[in-house]
């Protein structure tokens, strides 16, 4: 038995190393993936939803039952085997996020339930000691309603003004407008490094500079690009970062907000509870340290430890051929899609992530969505949790093809086929 | 497909892309507006009652095929309607698109409405049939419409 509670090989593809994945590498890494292999409606599913959650390699479901059926105890509370076991395995996952995100201590990377609740601490905490009346939040027009709602709420209680940058027709950021709202009064940035309604993927590394230059920090939403893209906090100077694991093959109910050390020490505590303080009488309790100060309560340790394996099979793949696949991917897709009638793209920038978001005349998104569900095509349609994005484009919403390494070009053309079969419904 | 044939049957595809009696109505004497936050469909029904019958009814708002359908159908069999037949037809509908089933009597005062019957191999498309309805009772009680109950 081993006594780290983590025994798992992790297996995807140990296939070549070439730059991107080939169609044999990902038929291997289909069958790690036990969700794929279904029917749906009669149909093979052709899951294209990945943006909203992703599904599971086998290895991370593994790695959750082991910890049940194995190592079920809590953390860092038993002098008892079981606990030191399931301590190990809970300590172990930390440090892979650490490298992960390329943090510099493990200390940095602070468990929550997700990429929303790691923006409402930033907001619940920082937020709450740093941002006074008159101050300004700036985020931008393309923002998840969970990286607007709790500056908002932040502003409101504190008499302070929510800024937007301002984007194109395209979906970029007009970079000269950011730049431009960043001013004395600006007390935080809040931006998304990739936008999950158009897909456009931020200059992240140039705005961060463009804050800091005028003492701005800058909370990064990761929650769409940790997926598909490799990270490096430490390179880009960004002093927080969230993310969920549920779009990185993980688990829900778990999710990371990186920050920094310096940052971390000086705000106060975000929910009071065991195994956040260091002493605690009637008349006064001192915090433990990071990163426990922000994790209250027993912490989701079968989510946390899932979390860990899902970095691990990613990284086995490898982020950059996962990158360059998913591109292809891309390309593809918007290929065959953008010349079909009536249909439009919405979320046109150059730099663009593995999603298509798209409008198609006379056929309204649900009834989209509906119709290609009934072939076994999963897409999202909606507002994507980004209304103000769709108002821009005076939409009601869009229907989203979203990409893993994962999906095929085969699927590709399935999509294909089952827009064109909404088409022959609505007679268009 | 063939659930899919019957939900987006020619009559509904008719109503979804011209629909009847769309529009505001004016003069009218009770409006409500019913919003699906989930997708964003949002309907405004305008009643012009008399003695307790729906004299006129006319709405207008975006949605997808189905709740456009559905509202123009709506509007078409309520006009006449007494408020207590208009309630009993509320139930019926309800019924129909929730669990498909509707009494031989209910069949015949559903009438085209029963083309909706399809719905229930769809439950993820429930409220946008029923919004129009919740919208329109909500209005003729003077409430605000609920959709949160399906
Ligand atoms: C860009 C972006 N930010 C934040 C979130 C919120 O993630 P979660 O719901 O997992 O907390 C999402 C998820 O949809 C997202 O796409």
């Amino acid at each position: 038995m081993a006594i780290t509670g983590l025994p798992l090989a992790v297996h995807p593809t140990s296939a070549s190393s070439s730059e991107t994945l080939t169609s044999a590498d990902v038929a291997r890494i289909r069958q790690d993936f036990p969700a794929l292999h279904q029917m749906v409606h009669g149909q093979p599913l052709v899951y294209l939803d990945n943006a909203a959650t992703s599904q599971k390699p086998r290895s991370v479901l593994d790695a959750i039952d082991h910890y049940y059926a194995e190592d079920c105890a809590n953390v860092h509370r038993g002098v008892h085997l079981l606990s030191q076991r399931a301590s190990d395995s809970f300590d172990a996952a930390r440090q892979k996020v650490q490298r992960f995100l390329g943090a510099a201590h493990s200390k940095e990377i602070i468990f929550t339930r997700g990429a929303t609740e790691s923006i409402n601490l930033v907001a619940a905490t920082y937020g709450r000691k740093n941002i006074c009346a008159g101050d300004e939040v700036l985020i931008t027009a393309m923002e998840h309603h969970s990286n607007i709602v709790p500056w908002q709420m932040l502003c409101d209680e504190k008499g302070a003004t929510l800024r937007v940058a301002p984007i194109t027709t395209s979906g970029e950021l007009i970079i000269e407008e950011f730049e431009r709202l960043l001013t004395p009064r600006t007390k935080l940035a809040a931006i998304s490094h990739i936008s999950n309604a158009l897909g456009t993927v931020n200059p992240i590394a140039h705005m961060i500079e463009m804050a800091h230059r005028k003492n701005v920090p800058v909370l990064v939403d990761g929650a769409q690009a940790v997926p598909h893209a490799a990270v490096n906090v430490q390179a880009l100077d960004c002093d927080f970062y969230a993310f969920s694991g549920h779009k990185l093959y993980g688990p829900t109910g778990i999710g990371v907000l990186y920050g920094k050390a310096k940052l971390l020490e000086a705000m106060p505590p975000y929910q009071g509870g065991g195994d956040m303080i260091r002493t605690v009488s009637f008349t006064k309790t001192t915090y433990n340290s990071l990163p426990y100060k922000f994790e209250a309560g027993t912490p989701d340790i079968a989510g946390v430890i899932g979390l860990g394996a899902a970095i691990d099979y990613v990284n086995a793949i490898g982020l950059d051929r996962i990158a360059a696949y998913e591109h292809q991917l891309l390309e593809y897709a918007t290929q065959r899609v953008s010349p079909l009638p009536g249909l439009r793209i919405i979320g046109t920038a150059r730099e663009k992530a593995g999603l298509v978001s798209f409008v198609m005349d006379g056929v309204h998104p649900h009834d989209l969505g509906t119709i290609m569900d009934r072939q076994g095509v999963a897409v999202r349609a909606g507002h994507h949790c980004a209304m103000p994005v769709m108002e821009l484009f005076g939409l009601a919403g869009t229907t989203r093809a979203s990409f893993a390494f994962y999906n095929t070009l085969e699927e590709v053309d399935t999509l294909v086929a089952a827009i064109q079969k909404a088409r022959e419904v609505f007679g268009q | 497909m063939n659930e899919l044939e019957n939900l987006y049957q020619e009559l509904i595809v008719d109503h979804s892309k011209n629909p009847r009696n769309f529009g505001k109505l004016e003069p009218h004497d009770h409006e409500a507006t019913g919003y699906n936050p989930l997708c964003g469909d949002k309907v405004t029904v305008f009643l012009q009652m008399e003695n307790e019958v729906v004299k006129n009814v006319q709405f207008h708002g975006v949605g997808c095929a189905i709740s456009t359908a559905s509202a123009s159908l709506m509007t078409e069999r309520l006009k006449g309607k007494s408020q207590a037949d208009a309630e009993k037809l509320f139930t019926e509908f309800h019924g129909l698109v929730t669990q498909g089933t509707a009494d031989a009597a209910a069949q015949e005062r559903l009438g085209k409405l029963q083309a909706f019957s399809g719905l229930r191999e769809f439950p993820m498309r429930v409220k946008c049939a029923t919004l129009a309805w919740h919208t329109f009772r909500a209005a003729m009680r003077g409430e605000e419409p609920d959709i949160s109950v399906e």
